[in-house]
């Protein structure tokens, strides 16, 4: 038996991958916890977008993500990034190119007509994807109820496999959070078909849709493990940065603001961490979607390499 | 020479914008610098796990001001630097415009005679003036940093000459060129021009390899220093011969 702790985009994942391993597995998840915070990620699936400042690993093995999502949950939409910026802030374009792979120069109004006359050029990344991380989650999580899985408060029964992101700061000592602020608009004036990211020195942002006229305009990035709500100055950054991309976002109605904690290790990079007879699955940063299924399948190779608590 | 710290390498390096605080921490190495910059306005108390791996490094932390538009916000900011940091040094930056994020200098010499008066150690971020320079050292601060160009934006020594007479103007106070570097070559023009040191931030942080640039920014800023010390050869409009001419054997038929 092996308990799995948490129930945000890791724990499901982890839950999901040991379970089709064969094991046997419940999810300690309390009825009453706050929701994980994987519900506030952008949901982008865009190992190649990351590498302008992720190191090789997450391109490479971030790529698996469209696949393993596209399997399990329904709604994955695989139209690819579109990266724009500003026309004085055109250079940043130049160096996001040189700094990726696996796009292309395109006429941004020839894949989304809605920013017709405002972009001469953008970047396309075709590979890449996204989805709602609610809906992909709470489709995970029904998955593992319909086979049997077990949603359980209480004691853990078997071994811990500890997914609680920042929570576990206490057993993982150079955890540190970085506190990332989003929001959605319903603004269905705009019609944009996949995510966008607009680059800007200070302030880049994306913008997802949520399908419905519902976007997630994201995020901040903040050293910080102050988890209160979101700033005026990040609500200013966000939303000036979606009325670049499109004026009809003005007109919008902002649905939810909110915060959160991306806990992050020194190097960024998701790791596998044994503490005691707790194994960790953490620091995912900013690429919960992306690497959670990578991890989760490493976790199980990491415990078939362990006959004496593999069952 | 900086409030009676004796630096051994002139490149000090800000902390934002990198990749991770590993990649950080290479670059930190990599450059040599021994005063880093933190910035604070933003991340506030909740900070605490970044600002311990800047203290792990070993560097001396220089606190800095960036954020803050009135004189009361940089200086509430300085009181929780030097609360969280337990050091002095401070580098005041109180930005007139959100968008250029040029420097107010009237606030700034307001500020900077508050905090003077407090005890700080000010490292003020300013322009090229002369007299804004005069102001803020009547105010009591005793190292300058003017700007190369606006932060972030790469564009190297905007105003050579306004700079060269600023270094003419002030022969004995540390001058600092903060912000707007953009290439080693730059960095390396400010220390022939006999500034004291480069603080650079983004040239370095969003390289395509920050730690490679780190070390690139190094060699150009210890080139610059020794050229200044062993004395640039004025330029001349024309050409002179290394060798006289007079007096060669003829070696046409």
């Amino acid at each position: 038996m092996i308990s799995v702790l948490g129930s945000g985009v890791v724990g499901l994942c982890v839950a999901t991958a040991l379970h089709e391993a064969g094991h046997e597995i419940e999810v300690i998840a309390p009825e009453h916890s706050p929701p994980p915070v994987s519900w506030l990620a952008g949901g982008m699936l865009a190992p190649f977008c990351e590498g302008e400042s992720a190191p090789e690993v997450i391109v490479t093995r971030g790529q698996s993500a469209v696949d393993w999502w596209t399997a399990h949950v329904p709604d994955v939409v695989r139209r690819g990034t579109l990266v724009l910026a500003a026309p004085r802030d055109a250079g940043e374009l130049d160096r996001f190119a040189r700094a990726t792979r696996g796009h292309g120069w395109v006429a941004p109004e020839a894949l989304e007509p809605a920013v017709s006359g405002r972009f001469a050029r953008g970047l396309f990344f075709a590979a890449e994807a996204h989805l709602d991380p609610r809906a992909a989650l709470t489709a995970l999580r029904r998955r593992l109820l319909a086979v049997g899985v077990a949603f359980r408060d209480g004691a853990p029964r078997g071994r811990v496999v500890d997914c609680t992101g920042i929570a576990a700061r206490a057993a993982l000592r150079d955890l540190r959070a970085v506190r990332g602020e989003m929001l959605e608009l319903h603004a269905p004036d705009v019609a944009l078909t996949r995510s966008i990211r607009l680059l800007h020195p200070r302030f880049p942002v994306y913008i997802v849709p949520r399908g419905a006229g519902r976007y997630m305009v994201g995020a901040t990035m903040v050293e910080s493990d102050d988890a209160g709500g979101i700033t005026a100055r990040a609500v200013m950054e966000l939303l000036s940065a979606a009325y670049t991309v499109h004026p009809g976002f003005a007109e919008g109605e902002v649905i939810t603001t909110a915060a959160g904690l991306r806990p992050s290790f020194p190097n960024n990079l998701p790791a596998i961490r044994h503490v005691g007879d707790v194994i960790h699955v953490n620091g995912m940063y900013r690429h919960g979607f992306l690497m959670a299924p990578a991890l989760a399948l490493d976790l199980v190779s990491v415990l078939a390499k362990e006959p004496a608590h593999a069952h | 020479m900086f409030y009676g710290t004796d630096l051994n390498t002139r490149l000090m390096l800000g902390t934002a914008q990198y990749p991770s605080p590993e990649v950080l921490r290479a670059a930190i190495s990599a450059s040599g610098a021994e005063v880093i910059t933190v910035s604070l306005r933003r991340e506030g108390p909740g900070g605490t796990g970044f600002r311990d791996i800047l203290q792990d490094s070993g560097c001396r932390i220089l606190p800095n001001t960036a954020g803050c538009h009135t004189v009361r916000e940089a200086v509430t900011t300085a009181h929780m630097a030097r609360e969280l940091f337990g050091t002095p040094w401070i580098k005041l930056e109180v930005i007139g415009h959100a968008d250029t994020l040029q420097p107010d200098p009237f606030a700034l010499v307001e500020a900077a005679r508050i905090l003077c008066a407090e005890g700080f150690d000010v490292f003020p971020y300013t322009t090229e003036d002369l007299i804004v320079g005069e102001k803020l050292i009547e105010a009591g601060c005793r190292v300058l940093m003017p700007w190369g160009a606006p932060i972030g934006s790469g564009q190297g020594l905007r105003n050579i000459g306004g700079l060269r007479a600023m270094r003419a103007h002030f022969p004995q106070v540390p001058l600092v060129i903060d912000a707007g570097i953009g290439a080693p070559s730059q960095a390396m023009l400010a220390m022939e021009l006999g500034f004291d040191a480069v603080l650079l931030n983004t040239a370095v942080a969003k390289a395509l390899d920050p730690v490679t640039m780190a070390r690139a920014f190094a060699q150009a800023i210890t080139a610059g220093r020794l050229a200044r010390e062993a004395g640039l050869m004025p330029a001349r409009d024309m050409a002179q011969a290394s060798t006289p001419v007079f007096g060669m054997a003829e070696l046409l038929a």
